[in-house]
């Protein structure tokens, strides 16, 4: 079933707040509305749900792949062409744990950056209900659900005394 | 902070993105004369190219010059943004807010700039340098030496400007939903796909603010083993005098720093001057960077100390005609004066007073001259202990630049500054966000019968 999207957009903390409650108690779930806002604010400022995300887990895997794509690397291409140089090693630590530091950390930060586009729900291809003036200090609740409860949070929003309501659209 | 002035997102978004949404009457003359003297450099190098590298001052036994000192120049410029954007994130020092984004902007100008100046310039042939660093040959089963610091060099630049490249990214994606909504049409849409679709769920916000702390502490070990492996180039030649020295990467470090950090105050300074944006970059600001450099420059000063006193303390004699040549004769004795008097001697004292550090003029006229110092001190560390007899060569020599390698360094400074430039027209230099969090968490408190401004942190 196709999902719509509602905005009311806000302009005062504390009615926002108030707003989200008032949709909590009419039965929305946690995972049907959302608040969006220009700049952050510290957690549960609205009575949010605090985001849970596992993004300490990719720096992990990240660091773990660099590490042996770098060991690989620097032990395979040497005995692959193993010429003496200098009368040293052909396996030389010291040049090894160089080059296998970077492929760590390189392949942290990868995965890292990997990790935050993806726990942030990113990319989103579907805007949803949406105002540009979210990033000019209005403060939007937008709730996504059928086609019924939609109109419903539509009230709702408004006699929250949101400032304007807007209607968008989701994917199915 | 004493300074503090409460601004609406409205006001924010309008200062921040005159420079993008506007074009200054300025941008565009700067602009063309920098292409300018870029493009002097490329026809230089295209002459270089042609002709070989015997158009340059090069020769035995000085094959390395100009090109060198300037590649670990912009290295050490290039310290300075992460240095300042992660361990003032990881502090969650204040001051930070308006300073990050153009310290990381910097960072990777500054990067592309040193790899512009060793391994495309340097080399002489730039396609090499691909089959020297890369695992290409298959068929015959050769592959790069890494157990050569210049196949370190490579590994440690590239990490370097891929993770400050990807840190510069991922605080940009709130800023570019800005723009999305404050532009139209194509340009609108074009913002919208860099920003991912990003619309300010709390969600995106905790991993941003998480984003910039993880972040951080990844990319400070890579800062610090950048350096130390551009220091190790020198350092583990065993055959020229004056590149022994075991402190080397720490000294190139933090030498590093403190010419990074002086090239971080420059901008921001262009930046008051040039966008007018003295209410977000305060005296405050200059002051409190001020101070960091009076301790790094005085670290820096340290390490330099050590390291003549440890060349000095051997009484090998080599080591004591470099020394010679690099202190009493023409011309070092005139670049060793300049330098010490620029990077230490001159600026350090002065930051002392609070109201040349509160002075948008005077550090930013300290700062230039650091740089200079700090550029100075890299050619006197490279040039001259090539010029005597070495274990590995036969004869003394001398090193004049020619106006190719001139040309080609002017290039470099242009390329950064143009970089900057057009960064500043499509992104904010300044994070939007981050200024707009500040004024929200940001209040004033009376304390007796004094009203401070304070902020408010969990």
């Amino acid at each position: 079933m196709a999902l719509r999207s509602v905005v009311g957009l806000f302009t005062d903390e504390d009615v926002a707040a108030d707003a989200l409650d008032a949709l909590k108690t009419e039965g929305y779930e946690t995972n049907e509305y959302e608040i969006l806002t220009g700049t952050p604010y510290p957690e549960g400022t609205f009575g949010e749900a605090e985001p849970v995300h596992k993004l300490y887990r990719w720096p992990l895997i990240g660091a773990i792949s660099g590490f042996i794509i770098g060991i690989v690397l620097t032990t395979g291409t040497q005995l692959a062409y193993p010429l003496v140089t200098g009368g040293k090693p052909i396996l030389g630590i010291p040049p090894m744990v160089i080059i296998t530091y970077e492929g760590t950390m390189l392949g942290a930060i990868i995965f890292t950056v990997i990790g935050i586009v993806l726990e942030s729900r990113l990319p989103r291809i579907f805007m949803g209900a949406y105002d540009t003036r979210i990033t000019e200090g209005y403060i939007g609740i937008t709730v996504t659900a059928d086609q019924d409860r939609v109109g419903k949070a539509e009230d709702v929003l408004k006699q929250a005394g949101a400032e304007e309501v807007k209607r968008g659209w989701e994917a199915s | 902070m004493q300074e503090h002035t409460q601004l609406t997102q409205k006001e924010i978004n309008r200062d921040l993105l005159s420079g993008v949404l506007g074009m200054p009457k300025w941008w565009l003359g700067l602009v063309t004369l920098l292409t300018l003297v870029f493009l002097a450099g490329v026809g230089a190098f295209g002459w270089m190219l042609n002709q070989g590298v015997g158009v340059t001052g090069l020769n035995r036994p000085a094959m390395w010059g100009f090109f060198m000192v300037n590649f670990v120049f912009w290295i050490g410029i290039s310290h300075a943004g992460i240095m300042i954007s992660a361990i003032l994130r990881l502090s969650q020092a204040e001051w930070r807010r308006p300073v990050t984004r153009a310290a990381e902007v910097l960072t990777v100008f500054s990067l592309t700039a040193a790899l512009m100046a060793a391994p495309l310039v340097h080399v002489g042939r730039p396609w090499r340098a691909v089959l020297w660093v890369f695992p290409y040959d298959f068929a015959r089963g050769i592959w790069p030496n890494i157990r050569s610091p210049f196949i370190w060099d490579p590994s440690a630049v590239g990490t370097y400007l891929i993770a400050s490249t990807l840190f510069v990214f991922v605080a940009l994606l709130p800023d570019m939903a800005i723009l999305r909504d404050r532009t139209q049409g194509l340009v609108s849409k074009t913002y919208g796909i860099m920003c991912l679709g990003w619309r300010g769920t709390p969600r995106q916000w905790k991993l941003q603010a998480v984003a910039g702390i993880l972040l951080s502490a990844l990319v400070l070990p890579v800062f610090v083993s950048v350096h130390s492996i551009v220091s190790w180039d020198f350092a583990t030649q065993i055959g020229v005098e004056g590149w022994h020295s075991t402190i080397f990467a720490p000294y190139f470090i933090i030498g590093a720093i403190h010419s990074g950090v002086s090239a971080v105050v420059m901008v921001m300074a262009l930046m008051v001057w040039l966008w007018k944006w003295d209410l977000y970059l305060t005296k405050d600001h200059f002051d409190a960077i001020g101070r960091l450099l009076i301790v790094v420059a005085t670290t820096w000063f340290f390490f330099f100390f050590l390291e003549w006193v440890f060349a000095l303390y051997t009484l090998e004699k080599p080591e004591i005609v470099l020394r010679e040549l690099q202190v009493f004769q023409w011309p070092y004795i005139f670049l060793f004066i300049v330098f010490l008097m620029t990077a230490f001697f001159i600026p350090v004292p002065l930051w002392l007073f609070k109201n040349v550090r509160r002075s948008v003029k005077w550090m930013f006229w300290t700062t230039v001259l650091v740089n200079i110092g700090m550029w100075l001190e890299r050619f006197l560390i490279i040039s001259p202990s090539l010029l005597r007899k070495t274990p590995m060569t036969f004869n003394w020599g001398t090193y004049h630049p020619s106006i190719v390698e001139i040309l080609m360094v002017a290039a470099t400074f242009a390329w950064v500054g143009l970089g900057m430039l057009l960064f500043a027209k499509v992104f904010p230099l300044i994070p939007l966000f981050d200024i707009k969090e500040a004024m929200v968490v940001k209040d004033e408190i009376k304390i007796g019968r004094r009203t401070v401004p304070a902020t408010i942190r969990e």
